[in-house]
């Protein structure tokens, strides 16, 4: 099993998120996350999709997306060459007693305390899925109440790959 | 044409795009649509239930290489439909399918006859749209008809709401082309991978080609012909590239798979360079894929990338339209002779048939179907149902110059009557075209009988009657040792009787003896009519 980042753009017409979606779910392929917003030109939506299978399953993922009518463009966001980030929103359980040491682990992520209440946090955080993780692991020893994660947006380094819309 | 509304513009797009005739099954949400059409010389066949107007669209667009155009209303319009929607998806047949929807602002709420036609018919379209704004609609046409017939060619589903369909338009222009930033399918093939093909071609001993239905879909036959005989490269077909070649080409070794001919698969098997053109590599013409294609080299020609490396991986992906690409290796020159290899098959096809032990007792589908063929002009369309039935027209039917229509990809029975009713009311009265199907499913669109009658299409039905769905029974005779379960078709209507009742001339064969000449008339017979077969029950394929 693979873990593939891909990056497509669609046309921005009406059920075209359902469309990929439905044929990611009849095709029995993967979704780990997947984000979709509207790019610089309003025309067309960037979606982001995290997905995983063996090699060929990958590749036909690739070639069973292009086929869709409003997919414009679908790449792989290589690691070595990309940046990704998400971003979470994580409410954690912190009476007066627990908040600073909360606070001081949140401030070596550089998260933000969003929201502060009588008894609990909200912390935001940005980042790759890495560090992500490595937060929500350090903040084992706490209660969280809830998670919030957009999936990852991703972008191609450098200039190269910019996919130019006319 | 003053005050132009929604539904006078539809019909405008279709009279642009040179339909003829749709099939269609109306309700008050496509009565707009119905309403306009009158003004129009397109003809309306009005079918008997919806599945079928899917099939009769498929059997016009088979035969004439254009789209066919079927039309239904809301809700259980729309969803009988599916069946014909997917039929011609899994088969890659161009059809536009034009539904009436519920008045858009009532979308969504669950009104009288609503269905989610798009939705639900979203994995078997290759697009739909769902009209939004009566300006659209000579666009939205004019992308549905050019998305159906190009690339990997398919249904394309039009949702119209029937406020859409009354509203006035502004100003009807039809688009000369299409714009269609995403949609661009590749035509030609790339150039350095022509190459490696010709270099395999030029080193190979013993090639072969297994044509599939994409060879008919890009009306590569005579490309096909001359490519085999030029390089002198034997040919084997998939179920629906039967027809690709004619049956009778020396060239030709039959269909492949596991209802094929033994020394097609023997052909393939042995062959040390495969090409596959315009096929899928399903299960059906090669389960196991892995195991065929070891020790060979593999060409794979198909206009859709997504087919190629998806059930087995080429050595060799060759990505555009077959017409051209056949066209575009045929202008090397290169030697090719593989005389040992083509009598070594000769030999197999000679010596590899199967034997069949017919009871004398009842018509043995085997010499039936021979000496139909021989009494059937030599261009005559001939349309296969599915079953039993099917497998011998795919083992015993000799093609041509005529086309042999089958659902091949859904198996969807019923097809044969409605699909001949289309071919024929897109090819005329001067050519032959005859449905063949079994007992099962004759029942499942016997119904058309009166669409053939009313709108006077004169197709021949031939109906295997063997009272059993065959191909279950046999299926429960090899898997469960003849413990049947729900095969038996006692109850069905008397087919003479019936015939009567619609006003269709009847005949019945009941053994080969007088065969012949009783089918020499049923063919010169004017008008729709029914031959009954008596097929022995216990009668197999293998």
């Amino acid at each position: 099993m693979q873990r593939k980042v891909f990056q497509l753009i669609v046309d921005n017409t009406s059920g075209v998120l359902s469309r990929i979606s439905g044929l990611f779910s009849r095709r029995g392929y993967n979704i780990e996350s997947i984000t979709a917003g509207v790019t610089a030109d309003p025309r067309f939506t960037r979606i982001t999709i995290v997905t995983s299978g063996d090699e060929d399953i990958l590749d036909q993922i690739e070639k069973q997306v292009s086929k869709l009518v409003d997919v414009r463009n679908i790449k792989e966001l290589v690691p070595e060459e990309s940046v990704y980030r998400e971003l979470i929103m994580l409410k954690v359980k912190a009476d007066a007693e627990q908040r600073q040491s909360i606070i001081a682990l949140a401030d070596i992520f550089r998260a933000k305390i969003v929201d502060v209440a009588i008894d609990s946090l909200i912390i935001e955080l940005t980042g790759n899925q890495a560090k992500i993780e490595a937060f929500i692991s350090l903040l084992n020893g706490h209660q969280i109440l809830e998670l919030a994660r957009t999936g990852i947006a991703g972008l191609s380094r450098g200039s190269e790959g910019v996919i130019n819309f006319d | 044409m003053n005050h132009m509304n929604g539904a006078d513009a539809m019909v405008k797009c279709l009279e642009k795009e040179g339909i003829k005739a749709v099939f269609g099954y109306p309700g008050v949400a496509i009565c707009p649509f119905f309403n306009s059409i009158l003004n129009s010389d397109i003809e309306s066949i009005l079918v008997r239930t919806e599945q079928n107007a899917g099939h009769a669209a498929n059997g016009y667009a088979r035969v004439t290489g254009e789209v066919g155009v079927c039309v239904a209303t809301s809700g259980p319009g729309a969803t009988n439909l599916i069946t014909g929607i997917a039929t011609a998806f899994a088969d890659s047949i161009p059809i536009v399918c034009i539904t009436g929807q519920v008045k858009s602002s009532l979308l969504g709420s669950d009104v009288f006859q609503e269905a989610d036609i798009t939705g639900a018919a979203e994995s078997f379209v290759k697009y739909s749209y769902l009209v939004k704004n009566v300006d659209e609609i000579p666009r939205v046409f004019k992308e549905a008809f050019h998305i159906a017939s190009t690339g990997r060619k398919g249904p394309v589903l039009i949702d119209v709401p029937i406020d859409i369909q009354n509203a006035s338009i502004a100003k009807f222009r039809y688009p000369e082309e299409v714009s269609l930033r995403t949609y661009k399918p590749t035509v030609n093939g790339n150039v350095v991978q022509i190459k490696k093909v010709i270099k395999e071609l030029e080193r190979a001993e013993r090639p072969i080609i297994c044509a599939g239905g994409g060879v008919l879909l890009s009306n590569a036959e005579s490309e096909l012909r001359e490519f085999s005989e030029k390089y002198h490269i034997p040919v084997v077909s998939t179920m629906m590239g039967i027809g690709a070649m004619p049956t009778e080409h020396p060239m030709y070794y039959g269909m492949v798979g596991n209802n094929g001919k033994p020394y097609a698969n023997r052909a393939m098997n042995e062959s040390d360079l495969l090409i596959v053109v315009g096929a899928r590599v399903a299960d059906r013409a090669m389960s196991q894929p892995d195991l065929i294609t070891e020790n060979k080299v593999m060409v794979h020609i198909d206009v859709d990338p997504a087919e190629i490396g998806k059930n087995v991986g080429p050595t060799i992906p060759l990505v555009g339209d077959i017409k051209h690409i056949l066209l575009d290796i045929e202008k090397h020159e290169f030697e090719c002779e593989h005389d040992l290899w083509v009598n070594t098959l000769d030999l197999y096809r000679e010596t590899m048939k199967i034997k069949r032990k017919p009871d004398r007792n009842f018509v043995d589908p085997e010499s039936f179907i021979g000496t139909l063929s021989k009494e059937l002009d030599d261009n005559a369309v001939y349309v296969a149902d599915v079953g039993q039935n099917q497998i011998w027209s795919c083992a015993y039917h000799v093609v041509k110059k005529g086309r042999f229509l089958t659902s091949g990809g859904m198996g969807t029975m019923g097809y044969s009557i409605p699909a001949a009713m289309g071919a024929k009311k897109a090819l005329g009265k001067d050519r032959q075209v005859i449905a063949v199907c079994g007992d099962g499913s004759f029942q499942m669109s016997m119904m058309e009988l009166a669409t053939v009658r009313q709108h006077d299409i004169p197709i021949k039905i031939i109906v295997f009657n063997n009272h059993y769905l065959g191909m279950v029974r046999e299926y429960q005779h090899y898997t469960y040792s003849d413990h049947y379960s729900v095969v038996d078709l006692t109850g069905s209507p008397d087919l003479e009787k019936l015939s009567s009742a619609y006003d269709v001339k009847y005949t019945r064969v009941i053994n080969m003896d007088d065969a012949a000449a009783k089918i020499r008339a049923f063919l010169d017979e004017p008008g729709t009519s029914l031959m009954e077969c008596m097929i022995d029950p216990m009668d197999l394929v293998k």
